[in-house]
């Protein structure tokens, strides 16, 4: 992991570059969240998307997989046109699966995630969404605080 | 409901373009967001507060309609109560979030152009799942809540 040189992203004050394009993101994900909840009744968060896939019956899996498919491969096409490449592919694995398996396991406990209660149960005024957003961002800034300033680790 | 499956892959297809414009598949760009006292990226503030400016404001709308325009009711999820299991399982989240610079959306599009490290993310994220519905199932886990 030590030779793992430490990326960071800045984020100056370039307004046309950087936060137009993630203003414009973030409506567009609304604009999404809007539209799933307008047409067909349901919540645009995508660990519960995802994990009601196994339980569910054929229509109720038939738009969660179409969801699906339509996130990945638009965003996926998307990626190919945005400027700023996806940096920092090279992430220790042991770490990253222990991400993963954290991410999976809290989101189904907690019922959500940035998507679900963020987007979502934020637009919706939801406390219980409110709530579980400010514990999230709380224990991500404690876990890189420590894990970039107190251990050093490159993530 | 067949329409409302086009409409599924409509808003997949913006939600996930959107991801990508706004650069949250960029672990550097979440991890850049939660390193408060580094190089601090805003980016994340300005997609969220965009989403949620949008959601705020149409999903009271929305929810004004006696049912949605393509099904029989609106299914929204039923729970209120902020308790353990909802605070303990956001703090596991966020734990992983912070970790990796990965959330399940972000995620599954790093997974669709091919980052490696989406690769690896991805599978353990669905084992993570997986494992949180056995203990579920087993009664080891707190009762579940809807959704």
């Amino acid at each position: 992991m030590g030779s793992i040189p430490i990326t960071r992203s800045s984020f100056s004050g370039d307004i046309v570059n950087l936060w137009l394009p993630a203003l414009l993101g973030g409506v567009l994900i609304g604009l999404a969240a809007v539209l799933l909840l307008w047409s067909i009744g349901r919540i645009a968060g995508i660990s519960g998307i995802i994990n009601g896939i196994g339980g569910a019956s054929g229509g109720d899996r038939a738009w969660r997989i179409a969801f699906l498919v339509g996130m990945m491969a638009a965003g996926a096409v998307v990626l190919q046109f945005v400027p700023a490449p996806p940096r920092m592919q090279t992430g220790a694995t042991p770490l990253l699966l222990v991400a993963g398996f954290l991410v999976g396991f809290g989101t189904r406990m907690g019922n959500g995630c940035t998507s679900g209660h963020g987007v979502c149960g934020l637009g919706r005024l939801s406390w219980r969404s409110l709530a579980a957003v400010l514990t999230f961002m709380a224990t991500g800034i404690g876990t890189v605080y420590v894990m970039r300033h107190v251990l050093g680790v490159a993530t | 409901m067949k329409a409302g499956i086009f409409v599924a892959l409509a808003s997949g297809a913006l939600f996930g373009g959107g991801l990508a414009i706004s650069r949250m598949t960029d672990r550097a760009v979440i991890l850049g967001f939660l390193d408060l006292s580094g190089a601090f990226d805003p980016t994340l503030l300005f997609v969220l507060g965009g989403a949620v400016a949008v959601t705020a404001i149409a999903f009271r709308f929305v929810l004004r309609m006696p049912t949605p325009a393509l099904a029989p009711g609106f299914q929204l999820p039923a729970a209120d109560a902020i308790d353990r299991r909802l605070l303990l399982g956001a703090a596991i989240f966020g734990i992983g979030w912070g970790l990796a610079g990965f959330c399940p959306g972000p995620a599954l599009v790093g997974l669709a152009a091919g980052l490696r490290d989406a690769w690896l993310f991805v599978p353990a994220m669905l084992a993570g799942s997986f494992v949180y519905r056995l203990l579920e199932r087993a009664g080891h886990a707190e009762q579940p809540g809807p959704e």
